[in-house]
């Protein structure tokens, strides 16, 4: 027996990259658009897409909507009376703790992409694992809650540099809390320099009316590169 | 806490490229930017691999600093901060030039010796 070095320099997300690539091509086929929408739990993605996919016009929207266990953002999503898919990634170690391109693969055949021009993939909770994986979206958004703190950009750079919008949501709380936005933005910019963001409260609909043109934007989009 | 599936991410391209040979070491190049924890990369790597041709596989892991550059001024900085300013053209437009890497470099594997019968 001899050792060989074997030299590979080799993306070691290609194998989901590639899979994130076919999903895309099926999109593309299909003429949707995908968001890809990501935050730490409890920021507000379901109650910002309640707030948003009401009114969208002529645009049709879907909802794929992973999360650990259960269907209570799928449940709430569907009193929209918007298609909506649930995605639970609870079968791994315990759950996994974000979608990847394969998952988001297994549950194509349930989604009727013909009938749709806008999907949002509504990621898992969390700040860390969803930026590393593609799923085949047009477009990554974070959502940001003025409860999380002013210091989140330079916790988790690698998320707030992997999406093309930030959303801060929240702001109706800011008369109570301490958070200081001229911080936040000042660490987002450091992060990510003059990335598109929005400020809103999907509980009041203020600025709502913003994120609804942004993706109707997004929507009739020809082919963005991803 | 992504430091499990990209352990099966890291174990899963080794596999791929090992054919079916035993695999000794995997040597990983993780950009500064990645914040991934060598610790808990190398506890998922060896629960991950355990069953495979990986499981006696030693990881290497090589940390690549997180190295900037300013498109305005030419600049070049190494930091392990995530700020993207020139500390000269504030903001300034800023690249990244090493730092991002997550990539599979090379993997050792064990081979039969090749023995050629004299004819």
């Amino acid at each position: 027996m001899h050792r060989t070095r074997v030299r590979i320099v080799e993306d070691a997300l290609d194998a989901n990259n590639t899979i994130a690539r076919a999903n895309r091509e099926d999109f593309d086929r299909a003429a949707v658009r995908v968001v890809n929408l990501m935050s730490a739990p409890g920021a507000g993605k379901t109650t910002l897409l309640e707030a948003a996919l009401g009114d969208l016009g002529a645009i049709r929207p879907g909802v794929l909507e992973g999360d650990v266990q259960g269907s209570l953002d799928a449940d709430r999503i569907a009193h929209l009376h918007i298609p909506v898919v649930q995605l639970n990634t609870g079968s791994g170690f315990g759950g996994e703790c974000h979608l990847d391109a394969n998952m988001v693969r297994s549950a194509l055949p349930a989604l009727a992409l013909h009938e749709l021009d806008l999907l949002i993939v509504e990621n898992v909770g969390n700040l860390v694992c969803p930026a590393e994986f593609r799923i085949g979206e047009d477009v990554r958004v974070m959502i940001s809650s003025v409860t999380e703190g002013e210091d989140k950009p330079l916790k988790y750079p690698l998320m707030f540099r992997a999406c093309q919008l930030v959303v801060i949501n929240k702001i109706d709380l800011l008369p109570h809390l301490d958070f200081d936005l001229e911080l936040f933005l000042h660490h987002l910019d450091g992060v990510h320099p003059g990335v598109p963001r929005m400020l809103l409260s999907a509980k009041t609909g203020e600025g709502v009316e913003e994120f609804r043109g942004w993706l109707r934007e997004v929507a009739t989009r020809e082919t963005v590169p991803v | 806490m992504h430091e499990l599936s990209i352990a099966s991410a890291i174990v899963d391209t080794a596999t791929k490229h090992a054919d079916g040979r035993q695999v000794s070491v995997v040597s990983v190049r993780v950009g500064g930017l990645r914040q991934v924890t060598a610790d808990s990369l190398r506890f998922y790597f060896e629960i991950v691999a355990r069953d495979g041709v990986c499981a006696h596989a030693r990881l290497e892991l090589t940390q690549v600093a997180l190295r900037l550059r300013c498109r305005d001024c030419g600049q070049e900085w190494e930091t392990d901060q995530p700020e993207f300013r020139c500390s000269r053209c504030a903001p300034g437009s800023v690249e990244v030039l090493t730092g991002e890497e997550l990539e599979v470099d090379y993997i050792e594997v064990e081979e039969e010796a090749v023995c050629i019968a004299p004819g």
